[in-house]
């Protein structure tokens, strides 16, 4: 198919309708009302279903009920909102329910403002609510990948039967770039354990609860496998001049576009700098970090925010290597010029490369 | 069911919208978990044999609450969904709107329906859902062991109201009917009471019709049932129903609220969906149809745009048609605005770029172009313009006191003011646009024409902006002409 000029937003909606989703409820708020709006144009045209519901904490409960009808569902907000939806959320991963959500962020903590922020790292990647789960969340970095990750967010949404974030920035919500959809539509099936108002799934049941104590600790352990397994299969990131990497670069969203820009120009100044980009946040590629570990001499964590992926990549690397961050916040973007200068400052002050053989004993202990 | 043996006639049976044993229940899988007396028992019963009677134990979805009836599914041989607390009416909403052949109930409590869940229960009854709410109000909290509830009556003691209930405090309890029924949408409002045989009665038949509404597609019905909870209030069972029949009709009198199911007209079915193939069409992603000239070469193209100026000037739409004409042509292009509270007023930018190499980053930190409609954004901006780069400003000069870094050309046109000259001062942007073209010899006239085409829909703006497009062009030449560089 052409590509088409299409905000990140938007691309959202088309792909989720492409890949097979007929249910949208949400709330509208800034950065994230042109998913609501274009779900609203668009649902009805596919035979879909778009409710605004009375607030963030409705529109995730009707994800749920959605959902357990065995309906491909999504909803789209920003902070505020999915601070709202956590409580929905830690139902949702309870029950099971697999659904999309995706979350456009802005500046807080608070009402913060409306400019980009990555500052819910925390509580989507995290976990905002209560209980033993995790959603499966991932960040695109273009309009393209807007609409990429949507329609693989919906298949991994299934085959983990948990909720599935698409993390973006206000940046890239906002922003317009050339997009291609899938060629080929995805039908709107239905799932053998859901409850659709038929003699065929009359026995059916979506719910949370387990009273007795041996059968929730089952349940979590059950839920805790399909984490593992997200983490050995579902990891996603992209390396970008990673071969030679002495310093590695790690961001995510807008971040990784400019750090993209850093790295070449880091290279112009014969600093040899290279970027890993997560696209899954959880599963976080921790792996791929490491191995990375062996031929860098340090990281450099960029961030709009003062700093919570790069927990994750310091517990990934396990003390191999020094982890520096560098954050802007506030709704500010740092630009490349100014992370170029961190890059050079650290470039100074870096050791050199360890000694191999000392890294791959480690590198055994720790898979 | 036990096969009746010869000379015996069942009278009274139990409800087939029932299991038969209660597996989902841990043990005692022969009864229910609610108390001697409780109201629940009845008001399951009652609507269990509804489902019987209308025949339409395979459609119904039972949505439970949190609260003692939160293991309604135990009971229920039906589709069964649990919500969180209070939410059980955006739940049931989804349900229904989703599966709409199904037949949709939420049984909910006084905290969980009346306290927490009230957003949700005004908004699915005032979106006229068709979907069906029976709420058991017992003035307490049951299941959490005795706290004050929404509708806990005036002077009635429980565990956080142990004086009583006082209205200076606590406030009155809620009227859920009353409330509901101020709303337009609600088909059918009901309450009533467990309080005796007669009442049992009255509300069976309220129960059944709250469902035969939905049946026929007619909207939302509720169906408030005053139940008495004897574990809690501290009454052997007689004495709570005689409570329900004495002191709680007179705080929650009985009767319809709201009956327009006579008029209520039947919801059409949903149209059926379109085939797969349709969909490219029905999401506007068919192609533009543009093929760029054999002998267009862009060679090493990097333009880093920014154009701003206020809200209204229409500089977001200028660097729409710039990113949509280098698409066109088969270059990489970004398009990042300024979003919030600029749409509405002060000044709006956005950066556009346009590049024959994969563009990294769609920030444009140092612009070479500078599009600027108005004086805040020709200061804000213009000292980032890189060398070799453009400035374009809507004014006849520079301010006095502003300069432009060395090495930039500058070109002022008044371009709002030609734009008048066309009657529509709005179409400055494009006048813009037209002399950038000009003086930059960017893109192509065609690629430009058709991402107009592409972006303005009305008739009467394309035919404007193109005269604006040659007005900007003529004012650019002549402008080059005089070498203002």
């Amino acid at each position: 198919m052409a590509k088409q000029l299409i905000k990140g937003n938007e691309a959202i909606v088309k792909s989720a309708i492409l890949a097979g989703c007929r249910a949208y409820y949400g709330y509208p708020i800034t950065p994230a009302s042109e998913i609501a709006e274009a779900a609203a144009l668009y649902m009805p045209r596919a035979g879909g279903v778009f409710v605004q519901a009375e607030s963030e904490v409705s529109a995730v409960n009707m994800l749920y009920g959605a959902a357990s009808a065995g309906v491909r569902a999504m909803s789209a907000s920003s902070g505020p909102g999915i601070s709202l939806m956590q409580e929905g959320i830690s139902y949702l991963a309870g029950a099971e329910l697999p659904c999309v959500i995706a979350d456009i962020t802005r500046g807080g903590p608070g009402l913060g403002n409306i400019a980009p922020e990555q500052s819910d790292y925390n509580q989507v990647v995290k976990g905002g609510g209560h209980g033993c789960y995790r959603m499966l969340v991932l960040a695109p970095a273009s309009c393209q990948e807007m609409a990429d990750l949507t329609a693989l967010a919906f298949d991994l949404a299934d085959a983990y039967r948990n909720p599935v974030m698409v993390m973006a920035d206000g940046f890239i919500g906002q922003m317009m770039e050339p997009v291609e959809f899938a060629a080929q539509a995805h039908p709107p099936g239905s799932q053998p354990w859901a409850v659709e108002g038929n003699r065929e799934t009359r026995l059916n049941l979506a719910s949370s609860i387990h009273l007795e104590p041996d059968r929730l600790e089952e349940h979590i352990r059950h839920l805790e496998q399909k984490y593992l397994r997200a983490q050995r299969e579902a990891v996603r990131c992209e390396h970008y001049e990673t071969g030679d990497a002495e310093i590695v670069l790690v961001g995510y969203g807008i971040v990784a576009r400019i750090l993209k820009a850093v790295v070449d120009e880091a290279r112009a100044e014969g600093i040899k700098a290279g970027l890993l980009r997560p696209i899954t946040l959880f599963p976080f590629p921790s792996a791929q970090l490491r191995a990375l570990a062996r031929q860098a001499s340090v990281f450099l964590t960029v961030e709009m925010s003062t700093g919570q992926m790069v927990e994750d990549v310091r517990l990934a690397l396990e003390g191999r290597k020094p982890v520096e961050f560098y954050g802007r916040c506030g709704g500010n973007a740092p630009s490349a010029a100014e992370v170029l200068q961190v890059v050079r400052e650290v470039a100074r002050r870096s050791t050199p490369v360890l000694i191999p053989g000392a890294i791959a004993k480690t590198e055994v202990c720790h898979g | 069911m036990a096969e009746v043996p010869t000379g015996y006639t069942v009278l009274h049976e139990r409800p087939k919208a029932f299991y038969d044993t209660f597996e989902r229940k841990g043990d005692l899988q022969g009864q229910t978990h609610y108390c001697p007396g409780c109201g629940h028992g009845l008001a399951h019963k009652m609507i269990a044999r509804a489902i019987d009677e209308l025949g339409i134990q395979d459609r119904v979805v039972a949505v439970s609450p949190v609260g003692c009836a939160v293991f309604t599914y135990y009971y229920f041989d039906t589709g069964n969904v649990q919500a969180a607390h209070g939410r059980a009416p955006a739940v049931a909403t989804a349900v229904k709107r989703s599966r709409p052949e199904a037949i949709v109930f939420s049984y909910q409590g006084d905290g969980d329906l009346a306290a927490i869940g009230t957003a949700e229960i005004l908004h699915a009854a005032n979106r006229g859902e068709n979907i069906t709410v029976f709420f058991v109000n017992n003035a307490v909290y049951g299941m959490t062991g005795g706290q004050m509830a929404p509708t806990t009556m005036l002077g009635q003691k429980t565990t956080t109201s142990p004086l009583g209930r006082d209205a200076f405090n606590e406030g009155y309890p809620l009227h859920v009917c009353e409330l509901l029924a101020a709303l337009e949408a609600p088909v059918y409002l009901e309450r009533v009471a467990l309080g005796n045989a007669k009442q049992v009665m009255a509300a069976s038949r309220a129960i059944k019709k709250a469902l035969t509404n939905q049946v026929k597609g007619l909207g939302f019905s509720l169906v408030e049932i005053l139940s008495p909870c004897p574990t809690i209030w501290k009454m052997n069972p007689a004495k709570a129903q005689e409570r329900v029949r004495e002191e709680m009709v007179k705080v929650f009198p009985p009767g319809v609220y709201r009956d327009r199911t006579a008029e209520a007209q039947t919801r059409p079915a949903p149209p059926p969906p379109p085939r797969l193939e349709e969909l490219p069409r029905l999401l506007d992603l068919e192609a533009h149809d543009f093929t760029p000239a054999a002998d267009f070469q862009p060679g090493a193209l990097d333009l880093r745009i920014k154009v701003a100026g206020f809200g209204g000037q229409g500089v977001l739409m200028l660097g729409e048609v710039l990113a949509e004409a280098g698409l066109l042509l088969n270059l990489d292009v970004s398009w990042l605005p300024s979003y919030g509270p600029e749409m509405r007023s002060g000044t709006s930018n956005c950066h556009v770029r346009i590049s024959n190499r994969t563009i990294a980053s769609p920030l444009v930190a140092r612009p070479t172009m500078l599009l600027a409609m108005n004086e805040p954004s020709l200061r804000k901006f213009v000292a980032d313009v890189d060398k070799g780069g453009w400035v374009l400003y809507n004014a006849r000069s520079l301010p006095a006191d502003v300069k432009a870094p060395e090495g930039v050309h500058v070109m002022c046109v008044p371009f709002t003011e030609l734009a008048d000259t066309l009657g529509e001062p709005r179409a400055g942007n494009i006048v813009m646009l037209g002399a950038l073209l000009e003086a930059s010899g960017i893109l192509s006239r065609e690629a430009i024409d058709r991402a107009l085409e592409i972006h303005v829909r009305s008739a009467r703006w394309l035919e404007l902006d193109r005269r604006a497009l040659e007005l900007g062009r003529d004012a650019a030449r002549k402008e080059l002409a005089y070498a203002c560089v």
